[in-house]
């Protein structure tokens, strides 16, 4: 065997050891300081109320995280959409699990629902900030993972395809979060029903070119095997319960209906089981790691190129690792130094060029303000000039019209003076007519 | 005891009354043959999202194909980007009565991202059918039967959330209930267990009333004690749990119409299962005329005395008013 070297330096062929040298116990330290330390998983649920996502957590840990006293969605009065974490240790087999639960109560359930992703947003880059801030920091020994590692999304079964304001919100989030998409209540549907719908809501996330979770590719031919099951069943339909009913000696969790029990475990009714195996039992590191190195990192290489101007490659394809490159190796201590001074002097510029359009405005302005001044002047000049124009005018005509009185009064006159001489002359001519 | 022979056949009655049948009753047999004749109008129109089982809903109501899907051919089932209002009219027949029968379906109804305003183009489609009898009826040659396109009955479908009324509902029953009869319904009501639903109902039905929607049955317009009990009745089952089916299947040796799931099968004629039946009855074999009664005399009288009021003085329409003025007309 002859050993080839590579770039790295690395031997291509694994070499034969001669004894037992030990480091295949690497995997059970490693285990051991997991089981220790413990484990952390933030679960992210959104979708109109009433969907049953409660129940569905519920059922899921098998916990009472919304108890009974939980205000559900008839006794809430706000109009808005607000963001809740709610903490939960599950400890079993000696693992413990911190469980955050991310609840999204509000979400598209007033009449106008635009923009109603927009706390949920900011919420998930409010924690990747947290988490780049923690990162950056000198003291780095505690560092809280509160990051959303992924987010159900329930959609309504209307048997018609995904709604609007869905194909929006997962258009927004499928960069930042891992989105599974659920239908919700699936006993809504007969499996035919199931069926079509689950094609159309397929055929509709093509469409839009919504990324959601993708499982990931293994080796090995069993796993292969029941991610392909997985893969076929997508978008998962699910019912939640935790109520236990009896079905023939048996008592399962379920539903209990006049015309039969839906049995929530049962693999033919629902694919809750389905659901509950890939998120917690199999694919809950992946999920993990899938939001650290793909979708923190986007975020991570997005907010430090905004800031810096150095030379980032922004590759935001998924699965590819990038990081920013730092200035001449420089401590982020003193890169951050830089970036403050760098932002102090850009203020400055901005702050010069805003004085400078404020006086060019000001300037104008007043120009302005003079032209419309001499407009006005002289406009009523002219006014004025017509305005005497039209005296003039009308004291010709009073003029003229006092003439042509005079001389109607005149001939008045004379036509009067005539008409008593006729009349006097008649009264002589009939006087001598008499004689 | 003398029989004496009617229009109804043999009547018995106590002696001495032989000679004191008039024969008035007998006008109710003319009435019946007159109605047979000119056949009946039924104008309903379904109101909700889409995907909560409006049209097979009609299907199954009218056990025949009647819906908007049926009749179209739709490749492709899109939503639209607005609301559109799609009428379409079948003649139907049952023992010798003629009924045409007009489905008014209104897809897009709440199913945008901003759902503002969403009832404006419902108001406007009521509205106008007011209008159009208006007009025909103000005529100076009238038809001799003016042709009903008014909306008799507005269903509409309440999500099975279980929890409560939405924004949503809550405004479009407010504003529809002043102009037309409406039947709330919970849609695909085989979500819920029977308890759920039961607390569902209770739920809508304080929501309904605390604000103030008068839904069909309306309590005021009960004429006698009589009324007042079978409604009294109705309005506490108010709103119907229903579930719509158009495929048969064998239940017990019988063919049914269903559902069936993986978990057993829903018999949609099961008052058991679900109360389609008693929404069935409702509309068809006891209150149909009713429902066109009170269109007919009173939401369209108000409409009426509102339209003269404004002294033909130049009216965009009386459709889409703003609050204040439709408040200030009311009765």
């Amino acid at each position: 065997m002859e050993p080839t070297e590579t770039d790295g330096g690395i031997m291509e062929q694994p070499k034969n050891l001669e004894g037992y040298v030990g480091f295949a116990n690497l995997p059970n330290q490693i285990y051991r300081k997991s089981v220790k330390r413990g484990f952390e998983f933030t679960l992210m649920v959104v979708g109109e109320s009433g969907l049953g996502k409660s129940t569905l957590i519920n059922s899921l840990f098998l916990t009472d995280l919304y108890s009974p006293e939980y205000p559900g969605p008839s006794h809430r009065v706000e109009k808005t959409v607000t963001v809740e974490q709610s903490k939960v240790l599950v400890k079993e087999g000696g693992v413990q699990l911190l469980l955050t639960i991310v609840d999204t109560p509000g979400f598209g359930d007033t009449i106008d629902n635009s923009n109603c992703w927009q706390p949920i947003i900011d919420y998930i880059d409010n924690k990747f900030e947290g988490y780049l801030n923690a990162e950056s920091r000198v003291n780095r020994r505690l560092m809280p993972d509160s990051r959303v590692q992924c987010c159900l999304y329930f959609i309504t079964p209307s048997g018609h395809g995904l709604k609007p304001l869905d194909v929006e919100f997962m258009k927004r989030l499928h960069e930042k979060v891992n989105i599974i998409p659920l239908i919700a209540k699936a006993d809504t549907m007969t499996p035919e029903e199931c069926q079509l719908f689950k094609k159309q809501i397929m055929r509709g996330i093509q469409e839009h070119k919504i990324r959601i979770y993708q499982f990931p590719e293994t080796d090995d031919e069993e796993e292969m095997k029941m991610v392909k099951r997985i893969k076929d069943r997508l978008p998962l339909a699910v019912i939640g319960s935790n109520t236990i009913i009896e079905v023939n000696g048996k008592r399962v969790r379920g539903r209990q209906y006049p015309w039969g029990v839906a049995d929530v475990e049962n693999g033919e009714h629902c694919d809750f089981t389905i659901l509950r195996n890939m998120l917690i039992r199999t694919h809950m590191q992946d999920l993990k790691d899938v939001t650290n190195n793909v979708h923190y990192e986007n975020y991570r290489s997005r907010k430090l190129a905004a800031v810096t101007y150095n030379g980032v490659d922004n590759n935001k394809s998924k699965g590819q690792l990038t990081k920013p490159e730092t200035s001449d190796g420089m401590s982020p201590l003193a890169q951050m130094e830089e970036e403050r001074r760098d932002h102090v002097s850009k203020m400055k510029k901005m702050e010069q060029e805003m004085e400078q359009v404020f006086e060019m405005k000001v300037k104008e302005k007043l120009q302005k303000l003079r032209d419309s001044e001499a407009e006005l002047q002289r406009r009523q000049e002219q006014m004025k000039k017509n305005l005497e124009a039209q005296h003039r005018e009308l004291e010709d005509r009073r003029r003229q019209h006092e003439e042509e009185k005079e001389r109607w009064e005149a001939q008045q006159r004379i036509l009067d003076q005539q008409k008593l001489d006729n009349s006097r002359t008649l009264e002589k001519n009939k006087k001598k007519k008499i004689f | 005891t003398a029989t004496v022979g009617g229009p109804y056949g043999e009547k018995a009655s106590g002696p001495g009354v032989d000679f004191s049948y008039v024969g008035i009753d007998a006008i109710l047999e003319q009435m019946r043959r007159k109605a047979m004749k000119q056949g009946f109008e039924l104008n309903i129109m379904v109101v909700g999202q889409s995907g909560l089982g409006k049209s097979t809903l009609m299907n199954t109501l009218f056990k025949s194909k009647v819906s908007r899907k049926s009749v179209q051919a739709t490749a492709q089932e899109k939503i639209p980007k607005t609301i559109e209002i799609k009428s379409i009219s079948h003649d139907i027949e049952e023992k010798g009565v003629r009924m045409k029968l007009t489905v008014i379906d209104t897809p897009g109804f709440g199913d945008q991202i901003n759902n503002e305003n969403c009832w404006r183009p419902i108001m406007k489609f009521i509205n106008d059918q007011y209008e159009a009898y208006l007009q025909e009826e103000i005529n100076i040659n009238r038809k001799k039967r003016i042709p009903d396109s008014r909306v008799h009955c507005c269903i509409y479908f309440i999500p099975p959330t279980g929890h409560c009324l939405r924004p949503l509902d809550v405004e479009f029953m407010r504003r529809l209930s002043k102009v037309v009869n409406i039947v709330p319904v919970i849609a695909k009501a085989d979500t819920l267990t029977l308890e759920e639903r039961d607390f569902f109902k209770k739920k809508i039905r304080e929501e309904l009333r605390a604000n103030g929607i008068d839904v069909y049955p309306q309590k005021e317009f009960d004429e006698d004690a009589e009324d007042r009990m079978i409604n009294e009745k109705i309005r506490e089952m108010i709103p119907f749990a229903v579930v719509g089916s158009d495929q048969e299947y064998q239940v017990n040796g019988r063919r049914l119409l269903g559902r069936k799931t993986k978990w057993g099968t829903i018999e949609v004629e099961n008052i058991a299962h679900c109360e389609f039946a008693y929404l069935r009855d409702l509309l068809i074999r006891t209150h149909m005329q009713n429902i066109k009664d009170i269109t007919s005399s009173i939401h369209y009288e108000m409409y009426r005395v509102r339209r003269l009021n404004e002294n033909n003085t130049v009216v965009a329409h009386a459709n889409g008013m703003p609050e204040h003025h439709l408040a200030a007309h009311e009765m």
